[in-house]
C-alpha cells in the first residue's frame, strides 16, 4: 500500500461526486466542485474512484511507475 | 488467353472496367436495372482476390465500401435512381472525410419507384446537388459499352487522385445495351492510385500548391480520426470558422483547381455545324442516329456536343461553340435538368431549345429531326 | 498527468471530453480501452467505428484508428472495414438510439451474417445529443422531451434482440459494475464471431432530469441495486427479481464466422494466388 499514491487532477474534475458517494472509506469530499481527499489516513488506495470517474480525474499511481 | 473482344452488356463492362481499376471491394444492394453489376461484381471479385458483399440496404451498401475504402481496398457500390436517393448522405460523408469511392448510377425512369426497367436521365441534377451541403463532386456519363468500361477506370482514376467521391452517371440504355468491347488489359491502362504517405498526426494537411493530402490506411500504424464533422488539418473535430472555412475551401479547389484535367467532352462535326445538340449519356446514340439522317439531307448541318465529364461541365468549350452555331438544341431523357446549365453557358449568344422525355421510352432519331425543323 | 491507462488508450490533448457531469459514457469507454489491453491487442490494428451521438464521439477520443461516421451507420462501416482486412480487430461503439433506431436494421443484419465485430452499446436510455428525446430503450411509461405525456412505446431488450438475430456472443453490462463491464467486453473481443454488448449508461442532464431519477450519484445507486448478475439471479425468486435487470453473459454460442467463410470462397476461386 505504501507505493501507492492517489492522484486528483481538479482540471478534469466536473465535481459530478461519484468518487466520492462509493468510496468505501468515505476519504472524499467535493468541495468547490472539485474532488478532494479528505482523510488521506484513511484512504486504502482500492482504486475503485479511479474506475467509476467519467472524468479520468483521480487514479492510483503505483511508485516506480 | 482469353480474347480482348467480348459482346457485353454496359453494366458487365463497367465491372471489367472497375476490376481493371483495381477495384477490390464492392457493397451495393439489388436494384433494377443497375443489378447486373452486383451479380457480376459477385463472381469477379473473389477471383482476384477481391471482396463482395450484398448488404441489407443501400445506405449500407455505400457505408461498407467507404469503410473499405478506408481500410485500403479500391471500393465501388452501384445503384439506380431511388437507391441514389438513399445513398446521398454518405456521398457527403465521402467528400467531406476525403475517402475514394466510385458510385455507379444507372438511371431509370423516377420520381420514386417510377419505371424500374425504362430509360431516364433525371439524376443529372441529383449527381451534383443530392447530397446536402457544398460539395466537390466528379460525374462521368459514358454513351457505349466501350466506355462504360474506359470511363469506369477513369471514375477509379479520379476518386482515388483527388480523394473524392466519384459518380458514374449510366443509364437503362447504356446499361443494358450490348455491344462488342474490348476489355483492354490494365497494363496498357492509365491507373492511378491513391498517394499514400507518412502523415504522422497531419491527416488532412496538404503542402503549398498541393490540394489533396496523402494517404495512410487504417491498420498501417498512422492512427488517425475520420469524420464528418468539419475537422482540422489533424483530423479533429473544430467549430474555428478560418479553419473550416479554408477546409471547405480545399476540398472545392480539389476540382475547381484541375478542372482543365477533369473535363472531357466529345465534339462531333461542329466545326461548321448550324445546329448543335448538346447531350450526353444513352441520349447521344438516338442523336447520332438523327445526325446520320440529317448528313442525307444537304440543307441541315447537324453538330453533336456530348460533356463526358457532366459534372464539373465543360462550359468554355460550350461557350465557345455557341458563339459559331446558329441554334443550340439539348437533348435529354427528363424535363430539362442540363438545359440549365446550358443556358446558364450560352447567354444570349444563340438560341436555345429543348427535347426531353419522360415517359420511359426513348428519344428517337425522328424525335430529334422534327424538333429541329420546329424550331430551327 | 493522467494514468497509464489512459496516457496509453486516449488522445489525451482531446480530453477532457465533452461529456456532461456524471455521465456514464466516459466510465464505459475506460472499459473499452482497459478491455483492449487486457486483451494485448496491437493498437495499430485495432479500429474504433461509431455513428453520431453521445457515445459516437468516443471514437474520438480513443487512441486507435477511428472513423467517425454518420448516424446509424456505424455497423455497415465496421462491416466494411472487417471484410476489407480480417486481421484488424474492429469494435464499434453506438448508442442506444444510434444502434436500434436509424441503424437497427445494420444491427441485426451484422448480428446475421457473424461477422467478427465487437458492438458495444452505450446506452443511455435517451437522445442526449439532441437534448432528451425518447428512444427505442426509454421504458415505457417514462418521459422524454418528445414523450412529454409519458413513453407508449415498448422497448427493446438490446441482447435479447441481437441473440435473436444471430450475435455469437451478447452480454449486457452497466457503468456502475466496471470490472464486470471490463470483463464482457474483453470476452466480446475474444469471441471470434459477433458480439454484441449492452452497457448501461447514465444520463442525469436528460434522462436523469426529465424523469426526477435524482443526482447522477442517485442513478449510479439505482444501477449498484436493480441490476443482478444473472448467475445471481438464479437463486433468487420471482419476487426478489420483479423489476431487476440481469446482466453478464446473456449468450454464447459458435458459429462459422463471415471473413472466414469469405476467404475460403477466394481460394476456391484461385483468388488467392
Amino acid at each position: 500500500m505504501e507505493n501507492k499514491k492517489l492522484v486528483i487532477n481538479p482540471a478534469w474534475c466536473k465535481g459530478c461526486g461519484i468518487c466520492a458517494a462509493f468510496c468505501p472509506k468515505e476519504v472524499l469530499a467535493i468541495v468547490h466542485e472539485k474532488v478532494q481527499l479528505i482523510n488521506e489516513a484513511d484512504c486504502i488506495k482500492c482504486g475503485l474512484c479511479e474506475l467509476r470517474c467519467p472524468d479520468y480525474a483521480i487514479y492510483i499511481e503505483k511508485e516506480g511507475e | 488467353m482469353a480474347t480482348r473482344f467480348h459482346l457485353l452488356q454496359g453494366n458487365e463492362a463497367c465491372v471489367e472496367g472497375a476490376i481493371a481499376a483495381g477495384m477490390k471491394f464492392y457493397a451495393g444492394y439489388p436494384i433494377t436495372p443497375s443489378t447486373e453489376i452486383a451479380e457480376r461484381s459477385a463472381v469477379r471479385l473473389p477471383q482476384v482476390g477481391g471482396k463482395f458483399i450484398q448488404m441489407e440496404d443501400e445506405i449500407a451498401g455505400i457505408a461498407a465500401a467507404l469503410g473499405a475504402s478506408v481500410a485500403g481496398l479500391k471500393a465501388m457500390t452501384a445503384t439506380s435512381g431511388p437507391g441514389f436517393s438513399l445513398k446521398q448522405e454518405n456521398i457527403g460523408y465521402a467528400s467531406i472525410a476525403e475517402i475514394p469511392i466510385v458510385i455507379v448510377d444507372v438511371q431509370r425512369a423516377g420520381p420514386s419507384t417510377g419505371l424500374p426497367t425504362s430509360p431516364s436521365q433525371g439524376d443529372y441534377m441529383q449527381s451534383k446537388w443530392g447530397t446536402h451541403g457544398d460539395h466537390p463532386v466528379i460525374v462521368i456519363s459514358p454513351s457505349s459499352v466501350q466506355e462504360c468500361y474506359n470511363l469506369t477506370v477513369r471514375c477509379f482514376n479520379m476518386a482515388e487522385r483527388f480523394r473524392v467521391p466519384v459518380i458514374f452517371l449510366m443509364d437503362e440504355i447504356v446499361g443494358h445495351l450490348r455491344e462488342g468491347c474490348e476489355l483492354i488489359p490494365p497494363e496498357e491502362l492509365e491507373i492511378n492510385n491513391r498517394i499514400e504517405g507518412n502523415i504522422t498526426g497531419m491527416t488532412y494537411a496538404v503542402s503549398e500548391g498541393n490540394y489533396v493530402p496523402e494517404f495512410a490506411a487504417f491498420g498501417e500504424g498512422e492512427r488517425y480520426n475520420v469524420t464528418g464533422l468539419f475537422h482540422d488539418d489533424t483530423g479533429f473535430p473544430t467549430n474555428d470558422n478560418t479553419i473550416t472555412r479554408n477546409q471547405e475551401r480545399r476540398l472545392m479547389d480539389k476540382i475547381r483547381m484541375r478542372r482543365d484535367r477533369i473535363m472531357q467532352w466529345e465534339e462531333k462535326d461542329c466545326e461548321d455545324a448550324d445546329v448543335i445538340i448538346v447531350c450526353y449519356g444513352g441520349t447521344a446514340r438516338s442523336v447520332m442516329g438523327a445526325m446520320e439522317e440529317a448528313s442525307k439531307m444537304d440543307f441541315l448541318k447537324i453538330g453533336m456536343f456530348r460533356p463526358i465529364t457532366v459534372w464539373p461541365f465543360p462550359e468554355k468549350a460550350l461557350e465557345k461553340l455557341s458563339k459559331k452555331c446558329k441554334h443550340i438544341l439539348v437533348a435529354e431523357h427528363n424535363n430539362g435538368q442540363m438545359l440549365l446549365e446550358v443556358q446558364r453557358v450560352v447567354k444570349d449568344n444563340c438560341p436555345v431549345s429543348f427535347i426531353g422525355k419522360i415517359d420511359g421510352t426513348t428519344l428517337t432519331p425522328d424525335d430529334i429531326l422534327t424538333k429541329i425543323t420546329e424550331v430551327y | 498527468m493522467p494514468s497509464k491507462l489512459i496516457e496509453k488508450t486516449m488522445r489525451v490533448n482531446r480530453l477532457p471530453h465533452i461529456w456532461c457531469p456524471g455521465c456514464g459514457h466516459g466510465i464505459l469507454m475506460r472499459d473499452v480501452a482497459q478491455a483492449i489491453e487486457n486483451c494485448g491487442l496491437d493498437p495499430d490494428k485495432v479500429v474504433i467505428v461509431s455513428g453520431i451521438g453521445c457515445s459516437s464521439r468516443a471514437a474520438g477520443y480513443m487512441n486507435y484508428n477511428t472513423l467517425h461516421t454518420t448516424h446509424g451507420r456505424a455497423i455497415a462501416f465496421a462491416t466494411g472495414v472487417k471484410l476489407a482486412n480480417p486481421e484488424l480487430t474492429v469494435i464499434v461503439i453506438t448508442g442506444d438510439g444510434d444502434a436500434t433506431a436509424i441503424g437497427g436494421n445494420h444491427l441485426i443484419h451484422a448480428c446475421r451474417r457473424n461477422i467478427d465485430l465487437t458492438v458495444v452499446v452505450f446506452n443511455n436510455n435517451i437522445y442526449g445529443m439532441t437534448g432528451g428525446q425518447y428512444s427505442p430503450t426509454t421504458p415505457h411509461g417514462e418521459k422524454g422531451t418528445t414523450a412529454p405525456y409519458g413513453n407508449i412505446d415498448y422497448n427493446f431488450d438490446i441482447p435479447k434482440l441481437a441473440e435473436s438475430a444471430g450475435a455469437t456472443y451478447t452480454a449486457r453490462g452497466t457503468a456502475f459494475h466496471v470490472p464486470q463491464m471490463i470483463k464482457l467486453i474483453e470476452n466480446g473481443i475474444k469471441h471470434h464471431g459477433f458480439s454484441l454488448i449492452e452497457g448501461l449508461s447514465v444520463c442525469p442532464t436528460y434522462y436523469g432530469r426529465k424523469n426526477k431519477k435524482g443526482s447522477a450519484v442517485d442513478m449510479y445507486n439505482w444501477q449498484k441495486e436493480n441490476c443482478i448478475d444473472a448467475a445471481k439471479a438464479q437463486k433468487m425468486s420471482a419476487e426478489e427479481l420483479e423489476g431487476k435487470i440481469l446482466t453478464g453473459e446473456m449468450s454464447r454460442c459458435e458459429k462459422p464466422e463471415y471473413t472466414d467463410m469469405y476467404m475460403e470462397i477466394i481460394r476456391k476461386c484461385g483468388g488467392d494466388k
